[in-house]
């Protein structure tokens, strides 16, 4: 694999230039740091030569013991299933085996909810009905599918951006923008920002806005899980950039230590608001090589290739479940969108940029495998979206009917005392009695 | 009803940009999600998209206008059958609150505090009870067993370990070393390795899976070698463990123990000595315990253990081989956040805990032979703290000295002083003296290290001067 980080190479050879007539080799001016920029500036073409992308169907499906040494292969190279033609190919493909058409329709219709839901929820925001959300464009595929491959009881540790999961388990869209408009069907009772969504019985842990927390307690639930015995297993997520953060380097090696029934997720994207991957990446080849290092067992994988993302997520799970520890995989994809609704990404990375990702958008990869299976058409899209867009409709005018930011509802004063304490303290009833609640 | 489009915010933060330029002219027909402007602040550029359909029935606001508050209407949208005419109805005549700043979450805040004054009598609770938690009564005849402080942290986690499988301790050199301080001694042997847990050397990552492991409902007791070591977890302590339960809106908390010895022990210096009572009393959420005595430590720990909160349990290095009498029971428990009268008296209160307690008895030894009768109130929990003990006693007393090893600044006493002067003002005799740590680092070198921490003269001389003799 290319490296794709781009260091000042030429800076450098032109300051040795001017400076070498008056040192020799091997002296200080010789030793320089790399500052990684990313490969194209906004005033630039979008460029990607740098990104490898390999063939389709080409890296084993390895033993579910596998260790760390014999992953070399999959943590530097990338799984990938549909080949150019749309075709599944490879061992990857034959362990998914026959795969019916529902379950592959059924992936369509979570990535194109999920994409109405940012929509409409992009342009509430517009409208100041929310102080804030953040789309996933770009990486549906990623969170839409391990969702389906997890079972109930199995909790997820997620990222502000993997609202991906708690579509794929139907969780109430009530629920979900309810919390988003923060009125009265927001089960977080006004408590927390939109998008930091939490939802115990639908496997989606409370998020936290410390980037990076909630891997390390993915580390320690699963832990949990194993002592206890309940054969549930926990999924960690972080994106790349926060992968500098010693959150990740502490999941890895209690992890490594433990080996518990854990799946710890790198959702690369490319991006963390403005900050190139590079500079999170370093010299490292992948982010999925880090964890060689802690001798877990690690893939990368085409994260806009949605059967690529079934059959890793399958194999993963299932070996988290067998009892073989932890795996990381580096979900390989493009945050096609801007961070969130405070960022403009125009301003450090080129318009066409997201045209230009060699890996495509998963929701036209799957329509183009499902039509070339027979069992899609471009008119069965288009109906599909406009049901879809307008089954979000109905729920967003219903729950906005409970106020939004512009016409806020008032929560009562009195959630604002409970639950600080599994108990209320006398201190708190007394300032609850004191605001009249 | 035509619909008004507002000027968009960017961010939670903005509150007024300028609408650079009109994409749509009126007249226009408009679909959901069509650019209609663009508007610039003086951070970033963004495009306006329409939400609904209709078709642009006048343009409030022209282009190039700057400062255009959130929220304030730049259109007017027209649905089918309506024209420029029904506009009046909406947005013609501006809304009062049109030039207000943005809709905050301040804002919402205020309307929230509005409707409250609004609200009927009937949703104002009962006065609350006052939960008259107590000490549990010792038996007459009960044996007290001699023992160390060290013995009574070990005897509460065996017991509660013994009663509850899902009781775990984890920590660096808990299991073989049985303990830094040797307080895990024996618990390995009768527990074995899965549940007591020797970690790596990360704070931060030990203290991270052990919040985990109680939000999956598990009863972890995370031991730090020292607290001073926990700074490189304060982050999972104060913002996951504290808060989850809370951000989460009741569904997952964090039922967790942390301990291990906290402030000066001897000798070590500025980094293992710190005093951090009054850092975590900061924090809703969590519960502080500091207690002195071997059977407090006993008591308030299997407290600790059993409740469904996040607790952070101070102990102390000197403390640990300082023998109490601890009552023989069978399940010897104590309330959290109840203080105890160590020693009952009339003419000044004096207020500690942890360690500060040995300076207060020696200081009340020298201070009875003076003639003056000393309360002297053993806090034991600094959060939720037991304030009406203390009131009460400034009550009777009419003066106050606390002492804690803690820096000056935001004390522990600073919160205590502040909350008699507001509740028992008329009753106090003299200003409260707070006796500190001095407002420094701490220095190696012996005579340093005792200049820098309070002293038995100090509490002495406080307690005379609020007694103005």
């Amino acid at each position: 694999m290319a490296d794709i980080s781009i260091t000042t190479k030429g800076a450098r050879e032109a300051s040795e230039d001017e400076s070498g007539a008056m040192h020799t080799a091997g002296d200080i001016t010789r030793i320089r740091l790399q500052f990684p920029h990313p490969p194209a500036r906004p005033d630039q073409p979008a460029d990607f030569s740098a990104i490898t992308v390999p063939e389709a169907g080409i890296l084993p499906v390895p033993p579910l013991d596998i260790e760390a040494g014999g992953c070399r292969d999959l943590a530097l190279g990338m799984v990938r299933v549909l080949d150019d033609n749309n075709q599944p190919v490879g061992p990857w493909a034959d362990y998914l085996g026959d795969l019916s058409a529902d379950r592959l329709r059924q992936g369509l219709r979570d990535m194109l909810k999920m994409r109405a839901i940012d929509r409409r929820m992009l342009n509430a925001q517009r409208q100041g009905k929310t102080s804030f959300y953040l789309q996933c464009t770009g990486e549906e595929a990623i969170g839409c599918c391990f969702q389906r491959e997890l079972s109930q009881g199995d909790m997820n540790f997620p990222t502000y951006r993997q609202q991906t999961l708690l579509v794929a388990a139907d969780y109430p869209l009530e629920q979900m923008m309810g919390q988003l408009y923060s009125n009265a069907l927001d089960p977080l009772k006004g408590r927390q920002l939109p998008i930091m969504h939490s939802a115990r019985d639908y496997g989606f842990f409370s998020i936290s806005g410390n980037l990076g927390t909630q891997y390390v307690q993915a580390v320690g639930w699963a832990m949990a899980a194993a002592l206890t015995g309940t054969g549930k297993i926990a999924a960690g997520w972080i994106g790349d950039g926060a992968t500098a953060s010693n959150d990740f380097h502490s999941a890895l090696l209690t992890a490594s230590v433990y080996v518990p029934p854990v799946v710890l997720n790198v959702v690369n994207n490319q991006w963390a608001i403005s900050t190139y991957t590079g500079i999170a990446a370093g010299k490292s080849e992948t982010y999925a090589a880090r964890a060689l290092g802690y001798g877990i067992p690690a893939i990368r994988v085409d994260g806009n290739d949605y059967l690529a993302v079934m059959a890793v997520s399958r194999w993963a799970i299932a070996r988290a479940r067998q009892g073989q520890g932890p795996v990381l995989i580096e979900w390989f994809t493009y945050r096609a969108a801007a961070h969130s609704t405070s960022d403009d990404p125009s301003a450090y990375r080129p318009r066409d940029e997201a045209r230009a990702w060699p890996l495509g958008d998963p929701v036209e990869r799957l329509k183009a495998h499902l039509i070339a299976r027979g069992d899609w058409s471009e008119e069965r899209q288009v109906q599909a979206e406009a049901e879809i867009l307008d089954e979000v409709n109905a729920v967003q005018k219903a729950v906005e009917a409970h106020g939004t930011f512009v016409d806020p509802q008032p929560i009562s004063p009195a959630e604002i005392f409970l639950n600080v304490y599994a108990d209320m303290p006398e201190h708190l009833r007394r300032q609850r009695q004191e605001t009249g609640y | 009803m035509p619909i008004d489009i507002l000027m968009p915010a960017l961010s939670p933060t903005m509150e007024e940009g300028t609408l650079s330029k009109w994409l749509k002219k009126e007249g226009d027909k408009v679909v959901s999600g069509d650019v209609i402007a663009e508007i610039e602040t003086d951070k970033a550029t963004m495009e306006v998209e329409a939400v609904d359909e209709g078709v642009i029935g006048k343009l409030l606001v022209a282009a190039g206008t700057e400062n255009v508050k959130v929220n304030a209407p730049i259109a007017v949208l027209l649905q089918d059958g309506e024209s420029a005419s029904d506009i009046g109805s909406s947005a013609a005549a501006p809304k009062a609150d049109a030039d207000t700043p943005a809709a905050t979450a301040g804002d919402a805040g205020g309307k929230a505090r509005e409707a409250s004054e609004e609200a009927p009598a009937a949703k104002v609770p009962a006065a609350p009870k006052v939960e008259a938690a107590s000490d549990p009564a010792i038996p007459a005849g009960t044996e007290m067993v001699t023992m160390t402080v060290r013995e009574a942290l070990r005897d509460a986690m065996a017991e509660e370990m013994r009663a509850n499988p899902d009781v775990f301790v984890m920590g660096e050199e808990v299991a073989e070393y049985q303990g830094a301080y040797k307080v895990t001694q024996g618990l390995l042997q009768e527990f074995g390795p899965k549940r007591v847990i020797d970690t790596p050397i990360t704070e931060h990552g030990f203290a991270g899976i052990g919040v985990g492991a109680a939000m999956a409902g598990l009863r972890p007791i995370v031991e730090f070698m020292t607290f001073n070591f926990a700074m490189q977890a304060i982050d999972q302590i104060v913002n996951s463990a504290a808060k989850t339960l809370y951000m989460s809106g009741g569904q997952m908390g964090a039922p967790i123990v942390f301990r291990g010895p906290n402030g000066a022990a001897a000798r070590v210096a500025a980094q293992h000595s710190q005093d951090y009572a009054a850092w975590y009393s900061h924090i809703p959420g969590l519960k502080v315990i500091q207690p002195y005595t071997a059977a407090d430590f006993k008591g308030l720990l299997k407290a600790a253990i059993r409740d469904p909160n996040p607790i952070i349990f101070l102990e102390n290095e000197i403390l640990y081989g300082q023998t109490f009498e601890v009552p023989k029971m069978d399940d010897f428990v104590l309330p959290i956040g109840k203080a105890r009268i160590h020693r009952a008296g009339n003419d000044v209160t004096l207020v500690s805990w942890g360690i500060g307690m040995t300076y207060a008895v020696k200081a009340v030894d020298e201070l009875t032979k003076l003639g003056i009768d000393v309360e002297l109130i053993d806090l034991r929990t600094i959060r939720p703290m037991d304030l009406p003990a203390i009131i009460e006693s400034v009550k009777k007393t009419g003066r106050l000295v606390t002492v804690e090893e803690g820096y000056p600044q935001s004390s522990v006493g600073d919160f205590i002083a502040n909350r008699v002067s507001r509740e028992a003002f008329d009753y106090l005799d003299a200003p409260v003296i707070t006796i500190a740590g001095k407002d420094v680092p701490m220095p190696y070198a012996a005579n340093l290290e005792k200049l820098a921490l309070p002293n038995v003269g100090e509490v002495v001389d406080a307690v005379k001067a609020v007694c103005y003799k």
